[in-house]
């Protein structure tokens, strides 16, 4: 890199008031990244199997909701600490 | 990585008209405060946050009673009524007039001479579910005392979120104080449990963590090791109940508000690519109607999802300090 002004410049122009909530922001879409990545694989294994035992749909789609939440609770964690930073 | 060099001269080749333009953002700093206070950011929080005013249609507010401080020692605390302390009471009083309604049908029906209907068979719906499926799978036995703790924790917080979602309410669970209170008496209950169940002995075994069969020297290296962990532990479980809780009721609320105020960055004289502001302004008027009631539908999803995740989990951790041997 081989200057921060224009990067801060263009945080600047974003919106961000300084680079440390620019990069706190960064820091929120990353933990966003992150829960997608695994509630995405999750429903992946749902679909699995659901298709393989049809007839235990009902449980795993109970289950892979709640594991959702969970893992939308650590995102959360991310954004919540982001926020504060800011 | 020559993609990521080629990024970096293409900003610098381009930094002085960005400069320029970050000086003009400084120079208009503060007419650009007051206008995020009244359009921006700011105006958006005060729907989120506490405030001493509750507001109502048609202009209506109510101005809640300021109480002189109580002085104990050097703290001043003030216990002047705020908004979420008002729906607080409001979710408590929904709760208690819930289940006091289908306590009363269900002692009226005699005993199974019909089957019940009504208030009584949906709230009767959630309490056997949550008895039987949520506090004893997860207590096992001798769990019937801790019934009552989940199924109020589950109605206390879901009226709490709900409550938020009705015009002009306002959700006390979006308050990270709320939440750690509710934390606090999870992880009170889960502690005591523990030291009934477990004994006093028991109950140390659980924080000093004493593996058998090592020679003293490992033993005592892992004793000073373990002990925090298994400290951290206790309480990084009701901390994470909290903020779980009050990010998913926080986050709801402000992605709506931020849809709606795209509403006022499209109407605000924006001429794009020729067109004016009315149109800009109406499509995104429709647009983030449209997917602000989306948001709202998710939002109802997730209160619920939320109540019931925090009604399990103190569940979950009162069985699991019960059955720690």
């Amino acid at each position: 890199m081989h200057s921060m002004l224009p990067m801060l410049a263009l945080l600047q122009e974003a919106g961000a008031t300084s680079l440390g909530a620019g990069l706190a922001v960064v820091g929120a879409g990353l933990a966003v990244i992150g829960a997608g990545i695994g509630i995405g694989r999750i429903g992946g294994q749902m679909a699995d199997a659901m298709a393989r035992q049809p007839e235990a749909a009902a449980q795993i789609q109970t289950a892979a909701i709640i594991l959702s939440a969970l893992i939308e609770g650590a995102a959360l964690f991310g954004l919540v600490i982001a926020g504060f930073i800011k | 990585m020559r993609g990521v060099t080629g990024l970096f001269s293409f900003i610098q080749e381009h930094a002085a008209t960005v400069q320029e333009s970050a000086a003009a953002t400084q120079e208009h700093a503060p007419e650009a405060a007051a206008h995020a206070q009244e359009w921006g950011t700011e105006a958006m929080i005060h729907h989120i946050v506490d405030s001493r005013v509750i507001e109502g249609p048609f202009g209506l507010e109510w101005h809640l009673p300021q109480w002189d401080p109580i002085h104990i020692g050097s703290l001043a605390i003030d216990l002047s009524p705020t908004k979420h302390v008002v729906f607080l009471a409001l979710a408590a009083v929904l709760t208690i007039l819930t289940m006091w309604l289908a306590a009363r049908q269900a002692a009226k029906l005699d005993h199974g001479a019909k089957a019940p209907g009504g208030v009584l068979n949906g709230i009767e719906a959630f309490y056997l579910y949550l008895r039987d499926e949520v506090a004893m799978a997860n207590i096992g036995r001798g769990g019937e005392p801790f019934v009552p703790l989940v199924i109020t924790l589950f109605f206390f917080i879901l009226f709490s979120n709900l409550l938020g979602l009705l015009p002009w309410g306002a959700t006390a669970t979006s308050n990270i104080s709320v939440t750690a209170a509710l934390a606090v008496t999870a992880l009170f209950v889960v502690e005591v449990a523990g030291m009934r169940a477990l004994g006093p002995k028991g109950y140390m075994g659980t924080i000093f963590y004493i593996p058998k069969g090592l020679n003293p020297i490992m033993a005592g290296i892992m004793l000073v090791i373990m002990t925090p962990v298994e400290l951290i532990g206790k309480l990084a479980k009701p901390f994470a109940l909290a903020v779980r809780l009050f990010a998913n009721m926080t986050a709801g609320h402000f992605v709506i508000l931020a849809l709606l105020g795209l509403i006022l960055t499209y109407g605000a004289g924006v001429t794009m690519a020729g067109v004016g502001p009315k149109l800009t302004g109406g499509v995104a008027i429709v647009g983030a109607l449209g997917l602000g009631l989306f948001v709202m539908f998710l939002e109802i999803f997730v209160a619920f999802l939320q109540a019931y995740i925090f009604a399990m989990l103190t569940a979950v951790f009162i069985g699991l300090i019960r059955h720690a041997h």
